[in-house]
């Protein structure tokens, strides 16, 4: 199986340096891009030291959406957390959710039963097309592309509905609990699935058309923003924007989880580190996903979806309002101080979302007045954001380049505010 | 493991419950152990770094550390036990760039101070904040605005 | 010519020509028809707002969609999403640059009331520190509800009293 397939060319960079003993020599200036800018679709500040045109150094500043997801996720149950995890990274939400549930049921020791698996990685890939969608658009547009950002958030739009069908939301899903799924899939899905696919590739192949040989496109991306491999990886980088530099690691490859192994996918890793190779590792990693979501269709096997624990899984609605054992036990479920019961313990998990991989490190420990040792409420959760990495690096990867090309960089690389400063 | 034979006292506790290899580690050498792990080691990729509030326990305040070798895939987690009421470690900046960031976070969320570190300030919150919200005894609910009505 | 016979030739040549209205509501007709938007777009609310003002739902047929993302050009401030007690000042100053008349909308339950974010970094409301007008529910709202709230923004500066002089 050909696992890892290089997608761009190689292409030499090279950075201007600021002009010190030129006769023009002009005074530093310091900008600030942000908080609220048009280009900045997130609240970021980057206070720039300018020499003309030229960044010469930059400072990011974050935090403007610091929303306390941890400590709401210590005040909430396991299951009330989820509502939280959605709003992490609001493009792609499902995978949000199934990486936290995952990471409690590893603490559990639960398994899904195949069927659910599949509803997960599908939900996930819908997801990640949706994501990259968003990204690829906004990004073309600030660059002046606003036809590319129209077609793709029509082709988002198809996947708001599929998501729709499912859970009845269009962005913050919640479309997972602990130890299941919240209900099978709906009658016709998987047909309108296959009716987007088709639909997607036509718009892939529209934007595709419109950028990858565009030349104002091509020449605002290509060399621009440029990290090395052995710099993307000490600050810690994953996802597209470490694949672009030619690393091909990939969580769902490296560390398989769901039903990534069975399926027939390969990883597409760029040359340069640059936008342009970042843009064209995300465009090739929608076509695997719809690949992944044409398997998951026809091997999708039939049976439940949820996990036959009682302790931890909700009866259903039938069980609830037609005998005592299902009252009481969605009683025992619901109610304050009762709850899933989670044994002390702590665990790390690591999914792999649309901008890399979105660990989550839960811990249980027994409170005060706990009498068999575990907890109805997290005691510690931990989201480790993928994209911090890449705003913290961000000042290495613009400085050097023209102020203009602070947005293509900041588009490509997808920062997300609610999971950047949760 | 190479790090037990070369700091036996300074490794406290170890497990793998779930399958995550996990060593409890004195935080005073925690830069030491770190380095082996980078240099020596191959765990090359710094994923996260975080701490955790054990707020009746003793010690109180546990910072850790997950690492990746992307070799050989293997990960492992490190936690530096700290149990002071202004708990400090060493900084891993000198080692890996993104530590930087991370633990400013701590240092804003949970006030540990990172030892060496160049730029130790607020990063998700600002400065006229008072305290450590993520610790255990600061109330959910107790804001502090820059603009409006307290509360 | 009789001053009354001069009367009726003139509305006979403009009957159906012209009509009279109050120079407040003609005022109001035309304001609430180009809004210049400024979109304060922080969080999740934001994927709603970019659905809503593409060309799926297309915002521009209320005359809306225009952003301006400069506070001196807009009149319509859209709070999109969570705003933090750090993110406050910022909101503030914006809102302070803009011109009158201006409207506020508040677009999403984080925006309104905090939404599920009871906690130390969250503005409870920006109603606790400026003037809104409109408020949209849900989290994040459907762009149906977008558009109803755009529909009841349009309603409310066509009935209010217009500063003109």
């Amino acid at each position: 199986m050909n696992e890892k397939k290089i997608i761009a060319e190689p292409y030499d960079v090279e950075r201007a340096i600021p002009e010190t003993e030129s006769e023009f020599r002009t005074q530093d200036m310091l900008l600030n891009v942000g908080p609220s800018h048009p280009a900045m679709h997130g609240i970021i500040r980057i206070a720039t030291r300018l020499q003309g045109e030229l960044v010469v150094d930059s400072e990011v500043e974050i935090g403007y959406l610091h929303r306390a997801f941890e400590k709401s996720c210590e005040a909430s149950t396991w299951n009330q957390s989820l509502i939280y995890t959605d709003r992490l990274n609001y493009v792609s939400p499902c995978i949000n959710n199934v990486g936290y549930c995952m990471a409690v049921e590893k603490l559990l020791g639960l398994e899904l039963p195949m069927r659910g698996q599949y509803l997960r990685t599908m939900l996930c890939e819908i997801s990640r097309l949706a994501d990259h969608l968003t990204c690829v658009g906004a990004a073309a547009m600030e660059l002046g592309a606003f036809t590319v950002f129209l077609y793709m958030m029509i082709g988002r739009e198809y996947y708001y509905e599929l998501i729709e069908d499912y859970c009845g939301a269009r962005v913050t899903t919640n479309c997972s609990r602990v130890g299941g799924m919240p209900h099978d899939l709906p009658d016709g899905w998987l047909d309108k699935i296959t009716w987007t696919l088709a639909e997607t590739r036509r718009i892939l192949k529209e934007c595709d058309t419109l950028l990858t040989y565009n030349r104002i496109f091509v020449e605002r991306t290509q060399g621009v923003g440029v990290i090395k491999p052995d710099r993307a990886l000490a600050w810690g980088f994953t996802g597209p924007c470490l694949r672009s530099t030619g690393v091909g690691y990939d969580v769902r490859k490296d560390y398989p989880y769901l039903i990534y192994h069975q399926l027939d996918w390969t990883v597409p890793v760029g040359h340069n580190g640059d936008n342009f190779d970042r843009y064209l590792v995300r465009m090739e990693e929608m076509e695997q996903s719809c690949r992944i979501l044409e398997q998951c269709i026809t091997k999708i096997p039939d049976g439940p979806v949820s996990c036959d624990d009682k302790r931890v899984v909700l009866p259903s609605k039938k069980d609830t309002y037609g005998n005592i054992e299902g009252l009481m036990n969605h009683f025992k479920l619901i109610m304050d101080g009762h709850g899933i019961r989670v044994p002390q313990g702590e665990v790390y998990f690591a999914v792999e979302a649309g901008n890399g991989e979105l660990g989550y490190y839960v811990v249980s420990q027994p409170g005060e007045n706990s009498t068999d040792g575990c907890n109805d409420r997290p005691w510690r959760v931990r989201c480790r954001p993928p994209c911090l990495n890449f705003v913290a690096a961000l000042p290495e990867m613009i400085n050097g380049f023209m102020l203009a090309d602070i947005i293509p960089t900041f588009g490509s690389v997808n920062m997300i505010g609610g999971e950047l400063d949760r | 493991m190479a790090i037990e034979k070369r700091y036996p006292e300074a490794i406290f506790d170890w497990h793998a419950d779930h399958g995550d290899r996990t060593l409890v580690i004195d935080g005073d050498r925690l830069l030491d152990i770190a380095r082996l792990l980078k240099e020596e080691m191959g765990y090359n990729v710094l994923v996260d770094l975080t701490a955790v509030d054990y707020l009746p326990r003793k010690p109180r305040f546990e910072i850790v550390y997950h690492f990746m070798n992307l070799e050989t895939k293997a990960r492992l987690r490190l936690r530096a036990q700290s149990d002071d009421e202004h708990p400090l470690v060493p900084s891993l900046t000198p080692l890996w760039p993104i530590a930087d960031w991370y633990e400013r976070e701590v240092w804003d969320l949970f006030g540990v101070k990172f030892d060496g570190h160049p730029n130790l300030k607020r990063i998700m919150l600002y400065e006229e904040f008072k305290g450590h919200p993520l610790r255990k005894d600061y109330s959910k609910t107790k804001r502090q605005p820059l603009v409006g009505p307290q509360n | 010519m009789e001053p009354n016979g001069h009367r009726q030739d003139i509305a006979a040549v403009l009957k159906g020509q012209v009509m009279t209205t109050r120079f407040d509501k003609l005022l109001g007709w035309g304001r609430k028809y180009s809004m210049f938007v400024y979109p304060f777009v922080t969080a999740c609310c934001g994927m709603e707002y970019m659905s809503v003002s593409a060309s799926h739902y297309d915002l521009d047929r209320f005359g809306a969609a225009f952003p301006r993302f400069s506070p001196r050009q807009s009149d319509v401030l859209w709070v999109v999403g969570t705003i933090s007690h750090k993110l406050a000042p910022l909101l503030l100053n914006v809102y302070e640059q803009m011109t009158e008349p201006k409207w506020v909308v508040s677009f999403g339950a984080c925006a309104s009331c905090g939404g599920p974010y009871d906690n130390y970094a969250t503005v409870q409301g920006i109603d606790t520190i400026l003037p809104v007008d409109i408020y949209i529910a849900g989290c994040p709202p459907r762009p149906e509800a977008v558009l109803d709230g755009v529909l009841k923004l349009q309603d409310l500066i066509q009935k209010s009293k217009q500063p003109w002089k």
